[in-house]
């Protein structure tokens, strides 16, 4: 199985590339893509050179375009669509069917995966793209079981790529309007979810209470560990209850499940993560890299360091290995 | 949480305040000099006051990219748009993209208020950079400058063991 790594920066590209990654994902620094935070992603010039320095490797480099058109200003989203293609990135990332029909109708021979942005979880929804834009790959989103997986591999006629490791999005993505609720933008619409503009931190007797544009999203205790100031994520008075309603803090890790995803039909393993800094890309890659290569019994001791570095500092299985009705 | 070691905060603590920002500018400017382009990544935010203020140490760091200006002080934090505290071994390895921000944000190393905007553009911008303090310490050291380096990178290794990223 393919590894797809992520890269926020030119300096995360290369060391994606030196970790061993088989493709790194990037996108252009607008709204263009669905991690469009301040200072993060790359020129046209940075995306070229990576481009060219990934090719030397023998890497792969993906561009996602997995943000929704807005009325009006579709121009962006074709310009950036066609200077990824010009540039030449080995395939596109993209969510929304009229940009895939641009890119199908446009450029037939450039490679068109379907992002997880699309929320395309059914053989029919999958079948459709493939038969309408003729695209190659689809990204799942992170609700479907291993068993589900496979399901679905058996009825479609494309390669299947899932999130293997990183920041865990229980919605269904690309429909999922929490964000755009608490702060007027989204990450599909605008490339962020739950924006740092919106964004306070402040310290209250050694507890740590985030909030997200009028909501107060979490109070971590004094050596709590904490996450991303997510409305999904946050912790509610639930019916007198105090819990998080929808899903701890907490990152995916499905290492554990390789050998099954690989016989459910899965062609690439994809890592989350555009917005974490080099360190934390070099450091998954390369563990995930000798991951893939060593036995069950010795990949968890390989991966159990980057619990440390995720979310909550804790892991799940998710949807993927689902114990509950 | 790794903590500057004594022998290293006390001389710190106690030299005057000019002294301190003396070395600091300098060595500032010597980053800024390897690294002109250092903050294009930041766009709007050159204009942020960002404040640094390590948790072992009686100092806060003022930095407006836009001025290239860093003012040192003492008390207080100083009026600024964004802050972020930690330990000074953490704050560098932040500064040379060796540690993950979000990694160090989670474990509660760190903590951040003001402008999240400004502070997450910092640390994209910071992280896309190569800087690497220990040369640039080492630079300042006119004919000492390898055997500064090479103590610098030691403390580096020592102050950041078990938390930096297996860098390739």
């Amino acid at each position: 199985m393919e590894l797809i790594c992520p890269a926020g920066t030119p300096a995360a590209f290369r060391e994606a590339l030196e970790a061993g990654a088989d493709a790194v994902y990037c996108g252009f620094r607008d709204e263009t893509n669905a991690r469009n935070f301040p200072g993060l992603n790359f020129s046209r010039e940075e995306l070229r050179q990576s481009i060219m320095l990934a090719r030397r490797k023998g890497v792969q480099t993906f561009v996602a375009l997995n943000t929704f058109m807005r009325a009006g200003d579709e121009a962006l989203w074709y310009a950036a669509a066609d200077d990824a293609v010009a540039l030449g990135a080995d395939a596109l990332i993209v969510a929304d069917f009229g940009l895939m029909a641009y890119v199908a109708e446009r450029y037939p021979e450039q490679r068109l995966h379907v992002s997880v942005q699309a929320s395309a979880s059914n053989p029919d929804a999958i079948r459709f793209l493939v038969e309408a834009f003729a695209a190659k790959r689809v990204v799942l989103p992170r609700v479907l079981t291993v068993q589900d997986i496979a399901r679905l591999t058996r009825q479609i006629d494309c390669e299947v790529e899932v999130f293997a490791f990183g920041g865990l999005c229980v919605m269904a993505e690309g429909r999922c309007s929490l964000s755009s609720y608490a702060t007027g933008k989204s990450p599909n619409m605008n490339g962020v979810c739950s924006p740092a503009s919106h964004v306070r931190y402040r310290e209250e007797e050694g507890a740590l209470v985030s909030e997200l544009g009028a909501y107060t999203i979490n109070r971590f205790g004094p050596g709590e560990a904490s996450g991303y100031p997510t409305l999904c994520k946050g912790r509610f008075d639930v019916g007198g209850t105090e819990g998080y309603a929808f899903e701890d803090p907490v990152s995916l890790d499905v290492i554990d499940e390789i050998d099954a995803l690989k016989a459910a039909g899965v062609s690439a393993l994809k890592i989350e993560g555009r917005q974490r800094g080099k360190a934390y890309v070099a450091e998954v890659v390369s563990s995930l890299k000798k991951a893939l290569g060593a036995t069950p019994a010795e990949r968890s001791a390989l991966v159990s360091r980057l619990r440390t570095m995720s979310e909550g500092q804790r892991t799940t299985s998710g949807a993927y290995d689902k114990r509950w009705r | 949480m790794p903590t500057l070691p004594p022998l290293l905060a006390k001389p710190v603590e106690i030299a005057p305040l000019w002294f301190v920002e003396r070395v600091a500018r300098a060595i500032f400017s010597s980053v800024l000099k390897a690294h002109p382009d250092l903050f294009d990544r930041l766009g709007q935010y050159k204009q942020t006051r960002y404040c640094f203020s390590p948790c072992d140490l009686p100092l806060h760091f003022r930095v407006v990219p836009a001025a290239q200006s860093l003012a040192v002080s003492r008390g207080e934090p100083p009026l600024a748009d964004a802050r972020i505290e930690g330990p000074l071994a953490l704050l560098l390895g932040l500064l040379e993209g060796r540690c993950d921000a979000d990694a160090l944000f989670f474990s509660r190393d760190l903590s951040v208020t003001g402008d999240m905007e400004a502070m997450l553009a910092l640390r994209n911008t910071l992280d896309d950079s190569a800087i690497d303090l220990p040369r640039e310490f080492g630079a300042l050291a006119g004919p000492f400058s390898p055997l500064v380096a090479a103590a610098a990178r030691h403390i580096r290794a020592r102050a950041l063991e078990g938390r930096d990223a297996a860098w390739n």
